[in-house]
């Protein structure tokens, strides 16, 4: 048996045991409409369970059959995969371009020792279909396929080691399974789950997804098993309970019920999502992040497609001072919620902690001179700069603030909205009949939209620090962006007429990474110029002009 | 200190793109009016609309439609202006709400040129220049069929003399 690894041209097929997990799945995936069904027993008669159970059936062969078609190679320049029924569709992958590899294992995945393999490479996100997915090969060969993509050793020829120990159910970290041929990467650990970290957990609202499929898979058992909720002792006593309350108190038991089952459901997910959590880097030069109790994830990162990091801080998540840290670079899906997308590099943790880990994580700007001091006005000014070699880190870096203009602009737009919503909701009230408490609610909330308002601008910010465009945004969910002006591909400049009119404007830095631009909103377009010329040295100089006239 | 500040690129697009521009958004607006004709007609003497609402409606509609059509493509026409060097790729674009975009020549990846039908009755194309980002296509349109061809050529020929990876 030839190694898989090897370069042979022979098609392989996935693992085996997907035939095992595919009707798992399936009826996994169906389990509200089957207990719907047990619930529903005979008594409603009729044809709508054997539909049901014919259509999960199906599904299984559909599955199955996946099994069958897809295949799969590695020759020296492509990966390829090949699949479908009908229409047969092979998807080639230079190897060059392979920017990213995760490695996903469910539970069942784990039972029987799989891992699911996604290479990223440096498409456009956008579409899907540059994204190459196997599900699933065996863990070991899922380790050796991600180390062989990534650490591109030079044509090494490997006498496959039979037998390779195969860890079964065990979280595909780097080192299990070593490839036969490369000397076992040298790792170093940057960073660590910490028990502590898990207070962090209630401030994700990530149990608030997990509020709405309970709610959905409970909707559907008693839809799909006829079940009259009304007739069930518990919850008749409950209501009955609950109604004989005022509606103050009503609200209140609402909402404290809410918010105890949401941060408990947060909580879990935060542990079983990233629990184990290990980001290390090795010397071939990718970084590395596992994490996961039940569900293991594996993402390899090149870092030298690594263009920058961003610190986001959910307004919840800020009040207790921390913060969570993500990679901005080429061939990841930017993060998306608290679990999906690749690109994480540190879990809701402590704000010190994830911006230690961003210096280590950020590429040293390679000899750069800290890029044009922007206003070598006060010496103040040139004695931070002059120290900057070791303080001006892109993530701790003092931002510069945008002005009275852009303050202004906060408000007019918190408050242009809010008196928008309130006008609608006074003229349906007025003429529809909506009742009254709406707008009274809208109207008493004015002074939240002016307290989020003043917080919208206090997190605008920017500065060019070390060869890096640092921006600041957000207030419910505050962002700061250090992405490399290496990376930077070019600038839009937007200005609508009312930023045309406060000499403001919106500079988005255009790259291939992570969001594929980042804005610089609502900035003084001197400044923006000055930002864009220094950031792209050379790019905008013929365009420039002194300004003899106001346009 | 003088601030600089950013000039106009240098070439205009066609003066027919005002014509195009015209044509483009009352065919928009058409279809909105009848739109409401149809509303109107299907409505009948039914009594759930007045007749006034109906009119008010079409008025509304009408004089925006005429303000939106005498207006923007004169105003659109005077900012829309676009710059190609040996280095760099410079558009403005815009009325209302105006756009620079900068692309270095080194990072195009794709020079596209386009004629929708309406584009081929004013005898008209645009040039798409897309970077690895994908936020960040420039697109110049309403250019006269042989700058186009010119541009595109022109583009592809500097993009082709520096070869690299472009991400």
């Amino acid at each position: 048996m030839i190694d898989v690894i090897e370069t042979t041209l022979a098609w392989r097929r996935l693992s085996p045991r997907m035939l095992v997990i595919h009707p798992f799945q399936e009826v996994v995936r169906a389990a509200p409409a089957l207990l719907g069904l047990l619930v529903a027993g005979t008594s409603s008669g009729g044809q709508g369970q054997w539909w049901s159970i014919g259509g999960v059936g199906l599904m299984v062969v559909l599955g199955m059959l996946r099994w069958f078609t897809t295949t799969y190679r590695i020759t020296p320049e492509h990966v390829q995969v090949r699949r479908g029924l009908l229409t047969r569709k092979v998807v080639t992958v230079p190897r060059d371009r392979v920017r990213t590899v995760d490695v996903t294992s469910h539970v069942l995945h784990r039972v029987l020792g799989l891992a699911r393999v996604e290479v990223g490479t440096g498409t456009s996100e956008r579409r899907r279909e540059g994204r190459l997915k196997l599900d699933a090969l065996t863990a070991a060969e899922a380790a050796r396929l991600r180390v062989e993509l990534l650490h591109r050793s030079p044509a090494a020829p490997v006498t496959p080691s039979e037998g390779a120990p195969v860890a079964e159910g065990a979280p595909v970290a780097a080192p299990v399974a070593p490839p036969a041929g490369s000397t076992p990467a040298a790792e170093t650990e940057l960073a660590r789950m910490r028990p502590a970290w898990v207070r962090f957990g209630p401030f994700t609202m990530s149990g608030l997804v997990t509020v709405g499929v309970i709610a959905g898979f409970a909707s559907r058992l008693v839809s799909e098993g006829n079940v009259d909720l009304g007739r069930v002792g518990p919850v008749q006593e409950t209501w009955r309970w609950f109604s004989a309350m005022s509606l103050l108190l009503e609200i209140a038991t609402v909402v404290l019920v809410l918010a105890v089952f949401v941060s408990v459901a947060s909580t879990l997910g935060y542990v079983l999502a990233f629990g184990n959590f290990r980001l290390t880097r090795h010397t071939e030069g990718t970084l590395h992040v596992t994490r996961g109790l039940l569900t293991t994830r594996a993402t390899t990162i090149e870092e030298r497609r690594l263009r920058g990091v961003e610190v986001s801080e959910p307004l919840l998540l800020r009040a207790v001072r921390g913060a969570r840290l993500s990679a901005v670079t080429t061939g990841l899906r930017t993060a998306q919620g608290s679990q999906r997308g690749g690109s994480m590099l540190l879990p809701p943790a402590p704000r010190a902690d994830a911006v230690s880990v961003a210096r280590l994580v950020l590429p040293r700007a390679a000899g750069t001179p800290s890029a044009a001091p922007a206003t070598p006005a006060s010496p103040a000014t040139s004695a931070s700069v002059a120290s900057s070699a070791v303080e001006a880190s892109p993530v701790t870096a003092d931002l510069t603030a945008h002005g009275p203009a852009a303050l202004r602009r906060r408000f007019t737009r918190a408050y242009g909205v809010h008196a928008l919503v309130l006008a609608v909701l006074l003229a349906l009230w007025w003429w529809a009949g909506l009742p009254s408490w709406t707008w009274l609610t809208a109207a008493a909330l004015l002074p939240l939209t002016a307290l989020l308002a003043a917080d919208r601008y206090r997190s605008l910010g920017h500065a060019l620090t070390s060869g890096y465009l640092v921006t600041r945004w957000g207030s419910l969910s505050r962002r700061r962006v250090a992405l490399e002006c290496d990376g930077v591909i070019g600038w839009n400049i937007e200005r609508s007429f009312f930023q045309r009119r406060a000499r403001l404007a919106t500079l988005t830095a255009t790259t291939a990474a992570g969001k594929q631009g980042y804005q610089v909103p609502d900035v003084d377009l001197a400044e923006a110029l000055r930002l864009a010329a220094a950031g792209t040295p050379g790019l905008l100089d013929p365009f420039l002009v002194k300004a003899q006239h106001v346009s | 200190m003088d601030t600089p500040t950013l000039r106009s690129p240098q070439h205009r697009v066609s003066r027919t793109a005002v014509w195009y521009w015209t044509a483009r958004a009352a065919l928009g607006w058409l279809v909105l009016l009848a739109a409401q004709v149809v509303w109107l007609v299907a409505d009948g003497d039914g009594d759930k609309w007045p007749a006034t609402t109906h009119v008010t409606v079409l008025v509304v509609t009408a004089v925006a439609a005429v303000a939106h059509v005498t207006v923007m493509p004169q105003w659109r026409y005077r900012v829309h202006r676009w710059e190609a060097t040996s280095a760099a790729v410079f558009t403005q674009s815009g009325w209302f709400k105006q756009e620079w975009r900068i692309a270095p020549v080194s990072r195009i990846q794709t020079v596209d040129s386009e004629r929708g039908p309406l584009e081929q009755i004013f005898r008209l194309a645009n040039v798409t220049v897309t970077t690895a980002s994908a936020a960040g296509p420039i697109k110049v349109s309403g250019l006269d069929r042989d700058t186009a061809q010119r541009l595109v050529a022109e583009l592809t020929a500097t993009a082709q003399a520096t070869a690299g990876d472009a991400t």
